[in-house]
C-alpha cells in the first residue's frame, strides 16, 4: 500500500491506497477555519499548521485504513509547485518516515497528482485524453498520452480559474474566498444581464486569460452601483465558464480528443459541470469527472500518481528538494 | 537596474493590473515562461540566466509575523523580489527599493506612481521619458 502525504497550499493531506488505486482512506484537514479568523490564509500560518497537523494527519489515514507503517510500501509526496514552507512540511515528514521503515520515496508533481485523481478505482479513465484542470491557483489545459506525465498545451496568463471566482467574490463583498458563495448568488441570477468579455476568444491556442473579467466586473460596479448583484455574479460567472469550455473545445477539436476530463477546485462548480456535459454531448466526446472531493486538493490523488512515477530508493532521498514554481 | 537583493512593491487596488506589471518587469529580466498570479501559492520563484527573479502575494495574509517572514525568506534570498499587496508585510520584511502604485486613470488609463528614497534610481528611470 502506498501513504500519500499533501501539503502544498492549504490543506494538510494524508492518504493511503492500494497499488491498483483502491482509496482506503484520505484525510483532509481543512484549515478553512483557522484561515477565517486570521481573515485569510496567512503564509506561515499555513506552514505552521501543516507541522502541527501533519502528524496526526497522517496517523488517523493510517487508522482509517486500518494499517499500520508495516503495511505501506513506499511514501508519496508532493514536493512542488506551492509554497515552499508548507512543502517542506509534507516531505520533511515523508522522507522521516521513509527513511525510519527504509521504504522507497516517490516525490510527486501537484498538478500530475490532481489528473492521477482519475486514474482511481472505481473508474480509472485511460489515456490518451484532453484535460481542464482548474484550481485556485492553477488552470491548465493537457494532453495526457499516458499515465506517468502530461503535456502542457495552454494555461492561464494571469489568474487561475478559482482565484477568478474567488476575486469575484470579493468584489461582491461576499467574502474571501468566496467561489462557492458565488455560485449561490449566480443561481439568482441572469447569466445574460451583463455583457462581460471572455478572456482569449478567438485568439490562436489554448491561453487563457481572467484578470480583464475582474477589471471589468470592477467597472461594472463602479459604472452602476446599483446593479443586481445576482445578476453580476450570474454574468461574470457565465464568463468564466464560457471561457474555460470554450477554450478546452477548441483543444478538443484541434487533437480530436474522444474523451475529455475536468479535474482540480474549480471542477466542483455546478454551472461549470453542466456547461461540459452540455458540449461534451455536442461534441460526441466522454466526459470524465472526479468526486468532488478528489477534485480539491487531497493527498490519495498524490499517492495514485506516485503509482505512475519513479521512487527514489532508500536512502537517496535525503536531499530531496521542494520547488516553488512549475517549470 | 535592478540586482539581487532588490524589492519592489506593487501598490493597487484588485483589477488594476499588478500582475501585469510584474509580468512586463519579468519580461524585461528575462523570464520567458508564464508569470501567473501567486495570489494562492503565495510566492512563485522564477530563475533566468544566472538571476533569480521572486514574485509575492500578500493578498490572503492578515499580517507577517516573525515566523510567517522566516517563511517567505527563500523569496527574498538573493533575488529581485516583487511584492502585490505589500502592506501586510510592512516591518517585517525587507524594505523596497522602489515602490510602484498603480491607480485607474480616466477609461482605461493606468497611473504609475514610483516612490524611492534612491535619487539616482529614480533619476535613470524618469530620464528616459522625458
Amino acid at each position: 500500500m502506498i501513504l500519500g502525504i499533501e501539503t502544498s497550499c492549504d490543506e494538510t493531506a494524508a492518504a493511503v491506497i492500494t497499488a491498483d488505486g483502491v482509496v482506503r482512506a484520505s484525510v483532509v484537514s481543512s484549515q478553512a477555519q483557522l484561515h477565517a479568523r486570521y481573515g485569510g490564509v496567512v503564509p506561515e500560518v499555513a506552514s505552521r499548521r501543516h507541522l502541527e497537523l501533519v502528524v496526526p494527519v497522517v496517523e488517523e489515514a493510517l487508522a482509517e485504513a486500518g494499517v499500520t507503517l508495516d503495511d505501506i510500501a513506499s511514501v508519496a509526496v508532493t514536493e512542488g509547485p506551492g509554497l515552499i514552507g508548507a512543502l517542506l512540511v509534507g516531505l520533511s515528514a515523508a522522507k522521516a518516515i521513509a527513511f525510519a521503515r527504509g521504504l522507497p520515496l516517490i516525490p510527486v508533481d501537484h498538478l500530475h497528482g490532481h489528473l492521477a485523481a482519475l486514474y482511481l478505482a472505481p473508474d480509472p479513465v485511460e489515456p490518451p485524453f484532453l484535460a481542464l484542470l482548474a484550481s485556485g491557483g492553477h488552470t491548465l489545459i493537457v494532453e495526457v498520452t499516458d499515465r506517468r506525465g502530461y503535456r502542457v498545451i495552454g494555461g492561464t496568463l494571469d489568474d487561475a480559474a478559482g482565484e477568478a471566482f474567488d476575486k469575484g467574490a470579493r468584489l461582491l463583498g461576499l467574502g474571501y474566498p468566496g467561489g462557492a458563495k458565488l455560485e449561490r448568488l449566480a443561481a439568482g441570477g441572469d447569466p445574460g444581464a451583463h455583457a462581460f468579455p471572455t478572456g482569449m476568444s478567438g485568439k490562436p491556442g489554448y491561453d487563457l486569460s481572467f484578470s480583464g473579467l475582474k477589471t471589468a466586473l470592477r467597472y461594472a460596479l463602479a459604472r452602476e452601483p446599483d446593479a443586481d448583484h445576482a445578476d453580476l455574479a450570474a454574468s461574470y460567472q457565465a464568463a468564466i465558464v464560457r471561457s474555460l469550455v470554450e477554450r478546452t473545445a477548441t483543444a478538443v477539436v484541434d487533437t480530436g480528443a474522444t474523451t475529455l476530463a475536468v479535474v482540480g477546485g474549480v471542477a466542483r462548480n455546478g454551472a461549470l459541470r453542466e456547461a461540459f456535459a452540455d458540449r461534451c454531448r455536442k461534441l460526441g466526446v466522454h466526459l470524465a469527472l472526479v468526486a468532488p472531493e478528489l477534485c480539491t486538493d487531497n493527498a490519495a490523488m498524490i499517492a495514485s500518481a506516485a503509482r505512475y512515477t519513479d521512487p527514489i530508493a532508500f536512502p537517496g532521498y535525503l536531499r530531496r528538494d521542494a520547488y516553488a514554481t512549475a517549470s | 537596474m535592478l540586482g539581487a537583493g532588490d524589492v519592489v512593491h506593487v501598490s493597487g487596488e484588485l483589477g488594476v493590473g499588478k500582475t501585469v506589471f510584474v509580468r512586463g518587469a519579468c519580461r524585461a529580466l528575462g523570464v520567458t515562461g508564464a508569470v501567473t498570479s501567486p495570489t494562492y501559492t503565495v510566492g512563485n520563484l522564477y530563475r533566468t540566466g544566472g538571476m533569480a527573479v521572486a514574485h509575492l502575494d500578500l493578498y490572503r495574509s492578515a499580517g507577517v509575523t516573525v515566523e510567517e517572514a522566516a517563511d517567505l525568506e527563500p523569496y527574498f534570498d538573493g533575488t529581485i523580489c516583487f511584492v502585490e499587496w505589500p502592506d501586510a508585510g510592512a516591518g517585517m520584511l525587507p524594505p523596497a527599493r522602489i515602490a510602484v502604485e498603480l491607480r485607474v486613470g480616466e477609461g482605461d488609463a493606468r497611473l504609475i506612481e514610483l516612490r524611492s528614497n534612491d535619487a539616482e534610481l529614480l533619476k535613470a528611470i524618469a530620464d528616459p521619458l522625458v
